[in-house]
């Protein structure tokens, strides 16, 4: 049976690696959803490496249509194929190209199929897709054939809440909420990026980025890939905690839209009182 | 016995279906969760919650269900730890006797209630914990006599229960007031507003025409369809008992009306009356009566305020707040224009919805619009009453 312990390149919290491990051992998909930048396409790619299968990618568009993951049938080219005479056109089957869901069913050995950022779609995507996720099986009714998965690949499913998914489909799913990593977790997480990065400015970064992110006014809070990039620039820099006791450097890094920088800068002078001023307060 | 925990989450709200529940025990059966009630929180929570705002309702069932149990996870875990640094042992023939001749029951409880006293909070070397000469139980039970640590190297690890404690997870419940970090979530509760996208057809006729006049090589004609947006207008309180709330509301549109192609907004205080602001400062303004003439009656109306006034601004002639704004006609005429103009009008009340029965004015006002409250569940609701006509709590019918 497949147990997925995680991959050195990535830190996983012992939840999140338990439902991977529930939904690979019940072979329902699991819904991953959080904030960006928490690692919820990485996951997909750890649990491929961590099993040693191949990884497939489907990334979903606002117009990306259900059918399209299972196959398509290129009538066109049936059609041109028809008035050059190339190909003999009574063979259907060579028309049918597989969809990227279709290839994951169709292939011999057991896959991973990442379904990449499900809620970009229309509302009845999802439910479109019920029946093939459930059976892992669809039926082409061109060449009356019936694509079944001889395994059943590890489903993967990302979401950044941008719509609401359908209940019917939720209720076959597994869910898992990713929460932005504590400071611990985080530190680990940097490390697998730096392994040799000072203590103390990582503690000294990690506390003015935990200070960032309590503003809750921000238009876009700095994730953990911000962080990263944040912290390669102090590196190469060759900043000290020291420096950053004192001020923020490199901010731009950190907080990609002027208004927050503004906010920032300002209540950064006056170090304590963004406390009061800065939070919505519950005045009832 | 524990199928009151389904019945617990039912009664709380989450949303749970014998499907999910059947699922469950698949996985209790494989015994994935290793016969830990940690790990059991865990799995059963992404079986049967699909949604984070529902995470705190099934914290409360979990601790009515689960509350009192004891559970020995901490014990377990801190074992292991402590068994794993367990290199080698180093053990007389006299003291494998002695193992033998314990029971488990025997050393399970001195465990306990060594771990109660304290004893492995800060061992470091022999001490009475762990036995010289392998005479304790946990000396025979296979700790290194040179004094091993159990315990130390820290578990983030909690209790379910105590998990389940913390309520981590208030703030995403649904049906707290908005704050900012909720904003993006609140804005997708809108979507059902937004234009639905274009669709994609092969126009046929156009297609055969083409292709024909083309010398039979194929010429593919697409038309494109786009759905049609809806057409949303804001009318919101600003200033007074609004202002905390004001910022709040004005981004989560502010955010929407990149999307909404046909988006409109205006302000008042506490009440519209002859004229609608069209600046938050409220320098700005434009004639209510012109605005309700030449906009159509298919906007949908969203009216952002708490109503919370005096009844002799809503129904006095001058009556307004501002001293020197003279209105000749009571701000509930004006509302009643308001309504009999658009066919779909909701009011969002930022005030939590247990104090709108004690405000006169609230009740005043919820008599000419339908009230939601500024939640995320209100905001659904009231979305779903402006696009279909009906709710929960309105029915226009």
């Amino acid at each position: 049976m497949n147990y997925f312990k995680g991959t050195e390149d990535y830190v996983i919290s012992k939840d999140l690696r338990d439902n991977v491990n529930v939904s690979i051992a019940l072979q329902r998909p699991l819904i991953v959803k959080g904030e960006p930048g928490t690692g919820k396409t990485l996951l997909a790619h750890s649990i491929a490496k961590g099993l040693g299968k191949k990884l497939i990618i489907w990334n979903i568009k606002s117009t990306t249509k259900a059918q399209e993951g299972l196959y398509l049938y290129d009538t066109v080219q049936r059609l041109n194929d028809a008035r050059f005479g190339d190909n003999d056109i009574s063979d259907i089957k060579q028309y049918i190209k597989m969809g990227k869901l279709g290839e994951a069913f169709a292939s011999e050995e057991q896959l991973v199929l990442l379904i990449d950022e499900i809620d970009k779609a229309d509302i009845e995507f999802p439910n479109d897709l019920l029946n093939e996720i459930d059976e892992m099986s669809f039926y082409i009714p061109e060449t009356k054939e019936t694509i079944k998965a001889k395994n059943r690949p590890i489903v993967i499913i990302t979401s950044n809440s941008e719509k609401e998914l359908p209940d019917p489909f939720l209720r076959r799913c597994i869910f898992h909420y990713i929460e932005f990593p504590e400071q611990e977790l985080m530190e680990e997480i940097v490390h697998v990026h730096f392994p040799k990065i000072e203590k103390k400015l990582l503690r000294e970064a990690l506390k003015k980025f935990y200070w960032i992110r309590e503003f809750d006014m921000l238009r876009k809070k700095p994730s953990t890939s911000e962080l990263i990039d944040w912290l390669q620039a102090l590196i190469l820099g060759g900043i000290s905690e020291k420096d950053v006791e004192k001020e923020i450097p490199f901010l731009g890094t950190l907080l990609k839209k002027k208004e927050d920088i503004d906010i920032v800068q300002k209540t950064g002078k006056t170090h304590y009182a963004y406390n009061t001023s800065m939070r919505t307060r519950d005045v009832y | 016995m524990f199928i009151n925990f389904f019945f617990n989450l039912k009664s709380r709200g989450v949303p749970v279906s014998l499907h999910e529940w059947i699922t469950l025990h698949y996985a209790l059966t494989m015994n994935l969760n290793d016969s830990s009630l940690t790990s059991f929180y865990n799995i059963a929570r992404a079986i049967l919650v699909k949604n984070e705002i529902f995470f705190d309702r099934y914290d409360m069932a979990f601790l009515d269900t689960f509350g009192g149990i004891e559970t020995t996870d901490e014990m377990l875990e801190q074992i292991l730890a402590g068994l794993k640094k367990v290199k080698e042992l180093h053990l007389s023939e006299e003291e494998k006797k002695q193992i033998e001749q314990l029971n488990l029951d025997e050393v399970l409880k001195n465990f306990e209630e060594q771990l109660k006293q304290g004893h492995y909070k800060n061992h470091v070397g022999g001490n009475k914990a762990i036995g010289t000469g392998g005479r304790s139980t946990q000396g025979a039970w296979g700790y290194n006599p040179a004094g091993i640590r159990i315990g130390q190297g820290e578990s983030r690890h909690r209790s379910a229960v105590q998990i389940a404690e913390k309520r981590t997870f208030r703030n995403y419940s649904s049906d707290i007031t908005l704050d900012t970090r909720q904003m993006r979530v609140a804005l997708s509760h809108l979507r059902s507003l937004l234009p639905i996208g274009t669709g994609e057809k092969l126009d046929l006729k156009k297609t055969i025409d083409e292709t024909c006049k083309n010398a039979g090589e194929i010429e593919l004609v697409w038309q494109t369809k786009e759905k049609k947006s809806s057409k949303v207008m804001l009318m919101m309180d600003v200033g007074g008992s609004m202002t905390p709330f004001s910022e709040l509301v004005e981004r989560l549109f502010s955010a929407a009306s990149s999307q909404i192609s046909k988006f409109k907004h205006f302000y008042f205080h506490n009440c519209f009356y002859q004229d609608l602001w069209t600046d938050m400062e409220r320098n700005q303004s434009i004639a209510t009566m012109e605005m309700i003439k030449s906009e159509d009656s298919d906007y949908k109306v969203i009216i952002v305020g708490d109503a919370e006034m005096a009844p002799s601004e809503l129904t006095w002639v001058n009556g307004a707040i501002d001293y020197w704004y003279h209105n000749d006609t009571p701000g509930v005429v004006w509302m009643q224009r308001i309504k009999e103009k658009f066919t779909d009008v909701i009011w969002v009340n930022p005030l939590p919805k247990r104090n709108w029965q004690y405000v006169h004015s609230i009740r005043m006002v919820r008599d000419i619009f339908p009230m939601f409250e500024l939640t995320l569940d209100g905001l659904d609701e009231g979305v779903k009453f402006l696009m279909t006509g009906k709710c929960g709590l309105y029915n226009k019918k």
